[in-house]
């Protein structure tokens, strides 16, 4: 629908201004509250100016949040989640598009179910499996008596163990599996025409060569929608590094942030930091922020599929 | 250069067969056109030739040597297709390349290859262009470029043509004539426009629902259709079709309304009393005043085509078509007079559909 009349543009324009205020004012507010002393933060009425402690509180939150190290890990985790989704969401899709397979619908819809269960539903299974990776194998063994079978021939008690908490590959692994990217990309793969795999069939191109050669090049906006939207995702993580994690040289920024706050009844009755805990926070901001802005236009093309 | 042979093959898509049993041997360098219309079988054969589609059962085998198994790569067919299946991302070098490129073939030799295919089909210039900045013409003969360097032994051709325009038609038609001369590969061409078939066939092939009709030349399908089918498919303006009784006594073909077509007498006395269809091609008619002719018709309406008009006459329940260069005025709802050219009676068996023969000896030869 496109009308062109004054009041209606005033008013479709009066809309999108509120929204936009909507959005930056808490922006707004975070880098005037980072830019003050305590004091002048708590103060009633507020402060709406920025003042001039921006610098100061911006160091103090880096040096006393660690912030460096978390960056690292966190950077880490986000390109771990990151390529580790493209690669296997590439994969996932290609065997469910291009193969001819009895148990391909099978296969597609428990991808499909593990949509309707994210990780926050069933992160009491996943730290289990996390604590152990290979407990569902073990499982597998005991359930149908081979474990009873080993150690009644040999004697040997099969007991096997892979611990994955405070790892890199814990924090990564929970993330990478989810079924979104498979659906992006199976979405795509079904615009291929036919004729271009028969083409390729009678250029002599196997399976991976195809995949290598013309799907992957012609999936570059895919992966970069993707690449932005998992890059975005892991390093907002939050509930799966706080539980996963223990020791504090895996921690991730978004849980260190949450200790910049510090609470009431630890700090004895003092004031939390909130100056520090704003200038944190900005600098916690900005690399996602960059990403979405440098990738933004191949991200949008990337889900609008136009390209061809 | 192959010969191919294919034996009873035959293709079922779960319990449903699409084509029941082809036999068809094609000669080393033959440019072979598979006619029909769509749904006819035609494209799933040369899929199967291809290795495209699996053979369900019966044999397809290229110089002697089985290849119902073997990937589609390994049995040395090139194939075009229909929407071109250019891979988008690539240059037209590239494209022209690729097959060379997963054969392993060092980079420098590869790109002299693809100079002299592209100066064979003058795409010299466009090298650099992506498929998206092509003209249709321009795409199909990347994708033929694309065909040829890998110097196939085996051509094979899906619908190739029916994407362009009727002009540029035309000239890629003379195209893969000519390329077809210069490399000498055996060529096998699918479609469903019978002008093409008619013009690019050694020898034409006419399928309909799963079985091969008719293989001849062109001048044999056109002139001795074996079929009700193939006499109504071949021909443009399509043959006409009247039912009546053939009679040894009157040597004729005796139609309903008592008008009579002669024929010749061993043809006749051959087929006494059987009741049969018979074909008239509009321009094997000519028209006389009312009377004349070996039966009348009413006149309804004319097609002006530039070099000859196309009468239409109503006669029995039938509209029956006249193509005249002559161009006599004719009135609306006046009977005219058609006579029958000397030759120009296709008898047809009314219940196969077969064409009728005159028995000499114990050799069927064609006497009409």
């Amino acid at each position: 629908m496109i009308e062109r009349t004054p009041i209606l543009n005033i008013v479709t324009h009066l809309i999108l201004a509120s929204g936009l205020i909507l959005l930056l004012l808490p922006m707004y507010l975070t880098i005037v509250a980072a830019s003050h002393t305590l004091n002048d933060v708590i103060a009633v009425p507020p402060n709406l100016l920025p003042g001039d402690q921006l610098w100061v509180n911006l160091t103090e939150a880096w040096t006393k949040g660690h912030l460096g190290d978390r960056f690292l890990n966190t950077f880490i985790v986000a390109f771990g989640v990151m390529t580790g989704k493209i690669v296997m969401s590439c994969i996932t899709a290609f065997g469910l598009v291009f193969f001819d397979h009895r148990l391909k619908m099978p296969i597609f819809w428990l991808i499909f179910i593990t949509l309707m269960l994210p990780l926050e539903v069933r992160i009491v299974p996943t730290y289990a499996v996390a604590a152990n990776a290979l407990l569902p194998f073990q499982t597998l063994l005991d359930l149908s008596g081979i474990t009873w079978l080993i150690s009644a021939v040999s004697g040997i008690e099969v007991k096997m163990e892979w611990n994955l908490l405070n790892s890199y590959a814990g924090l990564i692994m929970p993330l990478v599996a989810t079924a979104t990217g498979t659906f992006l990309y199976r979405q795509f793969f079904l615009t291929i025409p036919e004729e271009l795999v028969e083409a390729a069939k009678m250029d002599g191109a196997g399976p991976l060569r195809f995949l290598w050669d013309v799907l992957i090049p012609l999936s570059r906006t895919n992966i970069a929608a993707l690449a932005t939207i998992m890059f975005v995702y892991a390093w907002n993580q939050y509930l799966w590094p706080l539980l996963v994690v223990t020791d504090q040289s895996y921690a991730m920024v978004a849980v260190e942030l949450g200790r910049l706050v510090p609470k009431l009844s630890a700090t004895g009755g003092e004031v939390p930091k909130w100056h520090i805990a704003m200038a944190g926070t900005l600098i916690v901001m900005l690399p996602p922020i960059l990403v979405v802005i440098f990738m933004q236009r191949w991200f949008v093309r990337g889900l609008i599929n136009t390209d061809k | 250069m192959a010969q191919i042979s294919i034996r009873n093959v035959r293709k079922s898509y779960a319990k449903q067969e699409v084509v029941h049993g082809v036999d068809l041997e094609v000669a080393t360098g033959e440019f072979i056109v598979i006619l029909g219309p769509s749904g006819c079988g035609k494209s799933t054969l040369l899929r199967m030739i291809a290795g495209l589609e699996s053979v369900t059962s019966g044999d397809i085998t290229i110089d002697n040597r089985v290849v119902n198994d073997l990937e589609p790569h390994q049995r040395g067919c090139a194939m075009v297709f229909q929407n071109y299946a250019l891979y988008p991302h690539m240059t037209v070098a590239e494209n022209i390349g690729y097959a060379l490129k997963v054969a392993g073939l060092p980079k420098v030799d590869r790109l002299a290859r693809v100079q002299a295919v592209a100066t064979s089909v003058g795409l010299t210039e466009f090298l650099e262009r992506r498929p998206g900045q092509l003209s249709g013409g321009q795409r199909q003969r990347v994708a033929m470029a694309r065909a040829i360097i890998r110097e196939p032994k085996v051509f094979l051709f899906d619908e190739p043509l029916s994407n362009l325009d009727a002009k540029l038609r035309v000239q890629m038609r003379h195209e893969i004539r000519r390329i077809h001369n210069h490399i000498h590969a055996t060529s096998v061409f699918v479609t469903h426009d019978q002008q093409e078939g008619m013009t690019l066939a050694d020898r034409l092939v006419v399928m309909n629902k799963g079985v091969i009709e008719q293989v001849g030349t062109p001048e044999e399908i056109y002139h001795r259709p074996a079929s009700v089918y193939v006499g109504g498919f071949i021909g443009s303006p399509a043959m006409n079709f009247l039912s009546g009784q053939i009679s040894a006594q009157d040597s004729a073909v005796v139609l309903a309304n008592g008008a009579k077509i002669p024929l010749p007498v061993p043809l006749a006395a051959a087929h006494d009393g059987q009741f049969t269809q018979i074909g008239l091609r509009p321009e094997e008619l000519a028209l006389v005043p009312a009377g004349k002719g070996a039966f009348d018709a009413a006149f309804e309406f004319a097609e002006e085509l530039g070099a000859a008009r196309l009468y239409h006459f109503q006669f029995e329940d039938l509209m029956l078509t006249v193509l005249s260069a002559d161009k006599p005025a004719v009135e609306k709802g006046k009977p005219m007079g058609i006579r029958i050219g000397a030759g120009a009676v296709h008898l047809f068996a009314a219940d196969t559909g077969k064409r009728l023969s005159a028995k000499v000896g114990s050799r069927e030869r064609e006497l009409v």
